[in-house]
């Protein structure tokens, strides 16, 4: 049976669950001296959610396996014995034999097209058995689960629970989720630092991993220069831009702004935030990184790049400004309103008052937002891809080219490279690099809003 | 309107709106409106250096909004807007030549709820002499902080400990702290709204003490809902109702032999 009729069946097995378990319960209700436990309504969603979660859980582990079964049964078949014994041509023959059974009528092997209505065939009797199990479960676990409807069958604490465990579920996937990538970028650096050692990737200078010696691959893919790029156009130039421009967006619009200026500036910055960042990422290679190489030019730096770290770090500053700007608001915000009446009652101005009270107080918040900016800025890949250079350089020269960790993952992950050089896994080396500090960044950030939001309270 | 206005203006020139003594600060005819909507109809009141003023009324009755026109502490919120005559030695405080910061200087404030800065205490109470310029040396500034923790009656407290954080002491003795923070740049005035609404009875009676030897070098006017306190710290009260000024007199005669039906039924307990 289709696994949409499937689903649609069980939900209607679990309305009726629902509209009988409910019935039941106002009949006990009515019988009974004492007082229904819980109300009818919710002796119903009991045996509505016995009748329809094991049902439904059941149907997509069997929908899992069906096809694994399904190709189990072609190759129990006598004409499948002449297929290709293992490797890449077997494979190809068995998706063509489900993409036949699909419905496809294109294809190149004889043999997928006289095994098709095989696997079909096995495919439509592993779905009536599982469609078959699926309604005994639903009426079985709902028959017990209407058994046990009584005066003082406490159904409420019942449903609760289960919505509970529901919500757990769906916080761990996003738990588990981010535990996943964490183990598979260690799981590949291990690979890495089996070939490279860590000391060589970590304080290493050179970076080129076009030429890598495969006596020595270390002596091409010492981090530092990468680090140093990212460093200095996320955390430095960037936050130059940033940090600035945030605050003081930030103490106009909770200070000075009359309301409706507010109204309009605030949604105005939010939407500076969802600009998507390729659109940054144009901004800065075709309009800011040539402005900026003209204008060093005119300075006198001949060398200057049209891929300066200046022009993906201003960019990149730009981005981040409503991002402080709305952290330095909220803490700005979270000041007592008491001490500034305080401050402007001893005759203080107003921008005393935001310097020598406000900000002091709100520093710690300030602090965090700043935190996160950077563990942002140094994440950000678009800008870096399309107005950073691929050159490895250590320089304090904002006008010469700098390289960042994103930047050089993505070139890694692009090229042609065989998925266990030392090139291609050195990209999972520094994606474990910058998860670690982004995660330590983050993790210090909360903690001081953590301390900060204890003092008030 | 202008019946209610009428009658109201009537009843509030039957009581004396003069206290004795050269006024320190005179309101005529103040109203104060928030938006729309009229929180002060018509006040007319003096305040001299001689005598606590208590402002009593039911909650709600506007006697912050009429304390805060004192030190134009208004301005601060935007939908305020305060209308007549406010002087301060004679000198209209809403003039455009008139300069808040040294209003505000003159006149000031401690809070319902204690505020102290997350400063140091020293800090806290160097503040204002700070921003203000009061104090040249080093030492000019330890002498204002001694001085003024030594009036609020918080020095022998906190002596040893002027680093701590203001916000680190007990409720009471940040109350004291606000208050040595205010005394701190001399003014003529003290605006208390509800000062001791927070505190316990232990350090309510501290704060009560300390108004009273506080009276004579400052005019202190002091907001507050406790009619025993009110009793106990002024000797003139003024009485609002629903935005506008009742009864204004001493204090004894206020509490013993009100001449308004309505102060009577407050004081009695008829509502409030
Ligand atoms: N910031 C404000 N905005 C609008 N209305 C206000 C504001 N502050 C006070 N009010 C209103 O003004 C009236 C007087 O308030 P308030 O002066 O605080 O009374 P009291 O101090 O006597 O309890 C109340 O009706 C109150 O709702
Ligand atoms: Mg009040």
């Amino acid at each position: 049976m289709n696994l949409y009729a499937l689903l649609f069946l069980v939900t209607g097995l679990g309305v009726i669950a629902w509209l009988t378990g409910r019935a039941r319960a106002a009949r006990y209700g009515a019988a009974s001296k004492h007082r229904l436990h819980s109300l009818p309504g919710q002796h119903g969603l009991y045996v509505a959610m016995w009748t329809v979660i094991p049902a439904l859980f059941f149907v997509i582990i069997w929908s899992i396996f069906t096809p694994n079964l399904a190709t189990e049964a072609v190759l129990r078949d006598p004409q499948a014995f002449a297929l290709p014994a293992f490797g890449y041509e077997r494979e190809a023959v068995l998706n063509e034999i489900r993409a036949r059974a699909a419905g496809s009528e294109y294809g190149f092997y004889p043999a997928a097209e006289q095994l098709a209505p095989v696997y079909l065939q096995a495919s439509r009797f592993y779905s009536w058995i599982g469609t078959g199990i699926a309604i005994l479960l639903a009426f079985a676990c709902g028959a017990f689960a209407y058994t046990r409807i009584r005066a003082d069958f406490r159904a409420r604490t019942r449903v609760e629970r289960t919505v509970m465990l529901a919500l757990l579920v769906a916080s761990l996937i996003a738990i588990l989720t981010t535990l996943g990538i964490f183990l598979s970028l260690l799981f590949e650096s291990l690979r890495f630092f089996a070939m490279v050692p860590i000391t060589d990737f970590l304080f290493g200078t050179t970076w080129s991993p076009q030429v890598i010696d495969p006596a020595d691959p270390g002596a091409t893919l010492g981090a530092v220069p990468l680090f140093w790029g990212t460093f200095f156009i996320g955390a430095v130039i960037a936050m130059l831009v940033a940090i600035p421009f945030g605050l003081m967006s930030a103490i106009y619009l909770t200070q000075y702004a009359k309301p409706v200026v507010r109204k309009w500036m605030k949604p105005m910055l939010e939407i500076l935030a969802g600009v998507p960042t390729v659109v940054y990422g144009y901004f800065a290679a075709l309009t800011v990184g040539p402005a900026i190489r003209d204008f060093a030019v005119s300075l006198g730096f001949t060398y200057a790049s049209s891929e300066s770290a200046l022009a993906a770090g201003l960019v990149m500053g730009v981005m981040i400004i409503p991002f402080v700007s709305s952290m330095a608001d909220d803490s700005i915000a979270a000041v007592p309103s008491a001490m500034r009446d305080g401050s402007l009652a001893m005759g203080a101005t107003s921008s005393e008052t935001i310097r020598k009270v406000l900000l002091p107080a709100a520093l710690p918040g300030v602090v965090a937002g700043v935190l996160l900016a950077v563990s942002r800025a140094i994440g950000e890949t678009m800008i870096v891809v399309m107005a950073a250079s691929g050159a490895a350089n250590i320089t304090a020269n904002p006008f010469e080219s700098a390289t960042t960790v994103t930047k050089q993952i993505v070139d890694l992950l692009t090229g042609e490279a065989e998925f266990d050089s030392p090139k291609t896994l050195a990209a999972f080396a520094l994606g474990l690099t910058l998860f670690l500090i982004t995660f330590l960044l983050n993790i210090v950030a909360l903690r001081v809003v953590k301390k900060y939001r204890e003092a008030y309270d | 309107m202008t019946q209610v206005d009428f009658a109201d203006t009537a009843e509030t020139s039957a009581a004396p709106a003069v206290a004795p003594g050269v006024p320190k600060m005179a309101a005529q005819g103040v109203n104060v409106f928030y938006g729309e909507k009229q929180a002060i109809r018509d006040v007319s009141i003096d305040v001299n250096m001689e005598n606590v003023t208590a402002f009593i009324g039911p909650s709600g009755c506007g006697k912050s909004t009429f304390l805060r026109t004192l030190n134009r502490m208004n301005d601060t919120v935007a939908s305020a807007r305060v209308e007549g005559l406010i002087t301060l030695d004679g000198e209209n405080i809403y003039d455009k030549t008139m300069d808040v910061v040294q209003l505000r200087a003159r006149v000031g404030m401690v809070f319902q709820k204690p505020n102290p800065f997350p400063k140091s205490i020293y800090e806290n109470v160097a503040y204002g002499p700070r921003i203000h310029g009061l104090a040249r040396a080093k030492g000019d500034m330890d002498q204002i902080v001694e001085r003024s923790l030594k009036r609020a009656g918080l020095w022998e407290e906190v002596k040893d400990r002027l680093q701590d954080s203001g916000t680190a002491l007990s409720g009471g003795q940040q109350q004291r702290l606000c208050i040595a923070r205010a005394i701190a740049v001399d003014p003529e005035v003290i605006l208390m709204d509800e000062p001791c609404s927070a505190l316990d009875p232990i350090a309510t009676a501290k704060i009560e003490e300390l108004i009273h030897e506080l009276r004579g070098r400052y005019a202190i006017v002091i907001v507050t809902h406790n009619m025993q306190q009110a009793a106990r710290v002024s000797q003139r009260t003024a009485f609002f109702h629903l935005g506008t000024l009742i009864e204004y007199g001493e204090t004894d005669q206020i509490f013993t032999a009100p001449r308004q039906e309505r102060t009577k039924d407050y004081i009695t307990g008829r509502y409030g």
